[in-house]
């Protein structure tokens, strides 16, 4: 049954093959049996789950169904889920249980789906390999020495592990697309403004954005249909409308002109990735795409700016965990100023400090203007290299990460090498295009994923891309071979 | 040495939104602590801002009616800094492009005189909320309510010379701000609160001399004892051969002493910068067309109407415009009685002098605009004299004893105009006189004015001041003269 995508479990409940109340228990069984092996979840709320499970249950013999009617599926703990634990990864939030409920939490809810529980992921979003995480490093299933990615590394590696059927994340700079490139599943970042950030905790507001982890482009296409849309408690939401994304799939791609940026083929990229790449391309242009070379060329700029304006807009997000109204306080403070230095210390870890200082740094009084508006100046470069790209192409494609998965421990030690994990993934947040990883390939047992990014807005196109490409591959289908012994 | 002091003002106006000015939140005053604060307003995490539009407009109307540049394009940015009542770590403010640029307002000076203070800027910001440390043992209590309350901060250029001149502005935005109804006004509850930057320099002297900020007076008798305090400690300090250190400065109001709060060496980095939560606020013509065609009048046209349609002197208008509760007040009573003068007077007078002995605000006034018509109708149709409507007929008013009819009957205060029982008491009056009466007949037409008070005032008394002052003097001219 945990084999399922959603399309098929969907069927199967309408069906009447097996009831949401048995799916879920199944996977509530398989993740008290198996995620011992990859720590994916922080939280499970079993109890609440079945509950969901048995009202779903309900409502389809009443006969109105929401679409993802009983789904189970489970949230990256960065969304506020009211009465439920919501901890960002960080001893300083283990204490915390919002009164509220994220955007994307009630969508899903509204469209039917039964949640399993909360998603490991690195403390605050910020990390590309899920060890930050205040609850323990999550282990990636293809290989439990290896890391899953992050931030979103506990969503992707409980999709791939089949511990739910897909998962939501939250990507600032990539932690959608490299955890699913490294954990060989669908995931995809949309357009900034396409999904509510409202009760996501933010990391960097100008570039967070939540999608869905999943097995397929036809599953993520559902997911972000209950997602997406305006929230009023989101000025920066947008008010275009959602297209069908489930009816956009399946169009032919003949003719679909593929960008090709020149800057991402090159030195840094593993010669067997671009290998694999190369051939999922190959792929693409059978089912009648065009290959175009095109240049992007402020891309190498893209991390350094990065690491200025994420840093800056999470030194003040973060200031609101001060030990005063909820989260973690130090015991017995002498002052003021004792009890904020040591809720501080004791509640974030070494990479969330290195951040705060960071954007502090370039924030303060004589380093603004050679730091941040430098940044913002870059970002707009970086933004009409990808506009005047798409005057030229529909699509741009690409290697999601560098590598394949590494081995845990092994970037730990140099934050510079674990920022380069994001090195194309990042300018599409700075640009706030979506992007899509999908599985393309294995290298050395390990998965590889292919990046599409989009222009604004056209989610449905890079769906139809991805899932054309999924008709005819089954790269998306393999999983670990743990999975495959199981039976 | 003669010393020329200079002003410049920051004035946190809170604007009267039903809500905050990024939450949903109510922003009433005197709530019990953390009742009007919701999930947003305490910073939990994942919540974000959305912009009141309602203060956005405000803030128009207030740039508008200073004569300032409305900035079509503005921006929220983040101030940073630590401190118990900022939830966020932050206050949402404005800085590089606020929404009201540059402007100007005229003020009337105590000798009569006019000045024009400068508006640098004012921008749209939060409040925060409140730190109490009475009651909790040695530890803070924290009150948020007052947390994300739309503010405008309007900052002047320094062009203030004396504690009146600042005064003097001080009052007239609040006279402004009040008439545009975009702030309640009572200071007392925070409603406005200045800060004053002060300096001194010798007199002909072009540069400034160093500042010092006395932050959060919170009334104007506060802020002009500051002042003179502050030019005070400024001058002696400087005539000792001192000099003046740039600080943020602490009055106490029942003390009457400042004291250094921190120096320019300890202040904030506050590392501001565009907040990504909010777009930036851009404001249509249509808004401000839709704006301009419902601003309503303000203290200074107000004034001159006044002048002009009720023949008010300039202070009398200039007074009661500048007040737009008592303004209101006003015009409701002269629509009662259409006397514009004497409505004036008994509301300068009589009703202003009740008020203050009873420290309430013209808004709390117990005699509403349509009695006081009624009294100032009483006076003008003879049923009762000014005297009788003194001292009777409005006290009984201002303990809400009726309407004035009701009170002139039950009271029995209606004057005598029944010309024969006029004459009866006349007549007793000059018979039980009859010394005074010759006395008056033998004297000259100037001397006889004197003597007929000796009359009138017995007349008065016996009739317990109800008799028709007029019919009496004529009653006894007719008697005496023939």
């Amino acid at each position: 049954m945990h084999r399922l995508t959603i399309a098929r479990i969907v069927e199967g409940l309408g069906k009447g093959d097996f009831s949401s109340m048995e799916i879920t228990r199944h996977y509530l069984d398989r993740i008290a049996k198996l995620d011992p092996n990859y720590t994916s979840f922080i939280t499970v709320t079993a109890e609440q789950a079945m509950r969901q499970a048995q009202a779903a249950d309900q409502r389809r013999k009443q006969g109105d169904a929401p679409p993802l009617c009983g789904v189970p599926i489970a949230h990256k703990d960065i969304f506020c889920t009211q009465g439920t634990r919501t901890s960002c990864g960080s001893r300083m939030l283990d204490n915390f249980i919002p009164p509220y409920s994220a955007t994307v939490v009630e969508n899903m809810a509204a469209a039917g789906c039964v949640s399993l529980g909360k998603t490991n992921m690195d403390e605050f979003a910020m990390g590309s390999s899920n060890e930050t995480s205040f609850y323990g490093a999550v282990h990636n299933p293809w290989d439990t020495g290896r890391v899953p990615g992050g931030s979103s590394g506990g969503s992707a590696a409980a999709v791939a592990a089949q511990l739910c059927a897909a998962a939501t994340g939250t990507d600032t700079g990539g932690s959608i697309r490299q955890p699913a490139s490294l954990c060989g599943i669908t995931g995809l970042k949309p357009t900034y403004g396409r999904v509510s950030r409202y009760g996501m905790i933010a990391f960097a507001s100008s570039l967070d954005q939540a999608g869905p982890m999943a097995r397929s482009a036809e599953d993520a296409a559902l997911l972000l249909q209950a997602m997406a849309g305006h929230d009023p408690r989101d000025s920066t939401s947008s008010e275009v409308a959602v297209p069908d994304y489930s009816a956009g799939l399946g169009q032919d791609i003949d003719g679909l002109r593929i960008g090709l940026p020149r800057q991402y083929f090159q030195q840094g990229l593993d010669p067997a990735i671009a290998d694999i790449i190369q051939r999922a391309l190959i792929e693409l242009q059978r089912l009648g795409a065009v290959l175009v070379d095109i240049d992007l060329p402020h891309s190498s700029l893209s991390v350094p700016a990065y690491y200025v304006i994420a840093p800056a807009e999470a030194s003040a997000n973060l200031s609101r965990f001060d030990g005063v109204r909820y989260g973690h306080r130090c015991e017995t403070p002498v002052d003021l100023n004792d009890m904020y230095c040591r809720s501080r210390a004791e509640g974030f870890g070494d990479e969330v400090k290195r951040r705060i200082l960071v954007g502090a740094y370039v924030l303060s009084a004589g380093y603004y203007d050679a730091y941040y508006r430098q940044a913002q100046k870059i970002r707009r470069l970086i933004k009409n290299d990808f506009l005047t790209a798409f005057g030229q192409v529909d699509v741009i494609a690409g290697p999601t990460a560098p590598g394949t998965a590494f081995a845990m421990g092994a970037k730990s030690a140099d934050p510079v090498q674990m920022y380069l994990e994001d090195i194309y993934t990042i300018a599409t947040n700075l640009a706030g295009l979506p992007g899509i990883s999908i599985p393309a390939g294995l290298s050395n047992d390990l998965p590889v994923g292919l990046q599409i990014i989009g222009n604004y807005f056209d989610e449905a196109r890079l769906l139809n891309v991805a899932h054309r490409f999924q008709q005819t591959t089954d790269w998306h289908q393999q999983g670990p071979a743990t999975l495959t012994e199981e039976v | 040495m003669q010393w020329e002091t200079v002003i410049g003002l920051e004035i946190h106006v809170q604007l009267a939104t039903r809500s905050k000015i990024f939450s949903g939140a109510p922003c009433s005053f005197g709530a019990e602590p953390n009742t009007q604060a919701c999930a947003v307003d305490l910073a939990m995490p994942g919540t974000l801002p959305v912009l009141n539009e309602q203060a956005v407009r405000y803030a128009i109307m207030f740039g508008l009616a200073v004569n300032s540049e409305i900035n079509r394009n503005s921006v929220f940015e983040r101030k940073n800094y630590f401190y118990p009542d900022l939830p966020k770590g932050y206050q949402t403010s404005q800085l590089e492009q606020p929404i009201v640029g540059c402007g100007r307002v005229d003020i009337l000076l105590p000798d009569g005189s006019s000045k024009t203070v400068r508006i640098h800027h004012a921008h749209l910001e939060e409040d925060a909320g409140k730190s109490l440390h009475a009651d909790f043992h040695g530890m803070t209590g924290i009150d948020l309510n007052r947390a994300g309350t739309p503010l405008i901060e309007i900052v002047t250029e320094p062009d203030m010379r004396s504690a009146a001149e600042a005064i003097a502005f001080a009052r007239k935005m609040h006279s402004i701000v009040t008439s545009l109804g975009i702030c309640d006004g009572v200071m007392a509850h925070g409603s406005m609160r200045f800060d004053v930057n002060i300096s001194v320099r010798p007199s002909g002297s072009e540069t400034l001399g160093t500042r010092t900020e006395t932050k959060n007076l919170n009334s104007f008798k506060f802020m002009e004892d500051a002042i003179h305090k502050e030019v005070q400690r400024q001058i002696e300090l400087l005539e000792e051969g001192g000099t003046v250190a740039q600080e943020t400065r602490l009055y106490n109001g029942d003390t009457g002493e400042s004291r250094a709060m921190r120096s320019k060496e300890e202040a904030n980095d506050y590392r501001y910068f565009p907040c990504p939560d909010l777009l930036p606020v851009r404001v249509e013509q249509a808004m401000i067309d839709d704006i301009v065609g419902q601003m309503p009048e303000l203290p200074d046209a107000r004034q001159a109407r006044f002048i002009g349609s009720y023949q008010l002197s300039r202070s009398d208008a200039g007074l009661l415009a500048a007040d737009k509760a008592l303004a209101d007040y006003f015009e409701a009573t002269v629509k009662s009685c259409n006397d514009p003068r004497l409505s004036a007077n008994w509301i300068m007078a009589d009703l202003a002098g009740a008020l203050n002995k009873n420290g309430l605000e013209i808004a709390a006034c117990p005699i509403t605009p349509h009695r006081l018509g009624q009294l100032i109708n009483r006076i003008a149709d003879n049923t009762i004299s000014g005297k009788i409507a003194k001292q009777d007929v409005f006290p009984a008013l201002w303990l809400q004893q009726g309407e004035v009819d009701e009170i002139i009957e039950q009271k029995g205060l209606r004057q005598v105009s029944d010309s024969g029982a006029l004459e009866q008491l006349v007549d007793e009056i000059l018979a039980a006189k009859a010394v005074q009466v010759e006395q008056y007949r033998n004297a000259d037409d100037k001397k006889r004015k004197k003597l007929l008070g000796g009359f009138m005032g017995p007349i008065m008394q016996a009739s317990k001041g109800q008799a028709n002052p007029a019919m009496v003097n004529q009653i006894l001219r007719r008697k005496l003269d023939n």
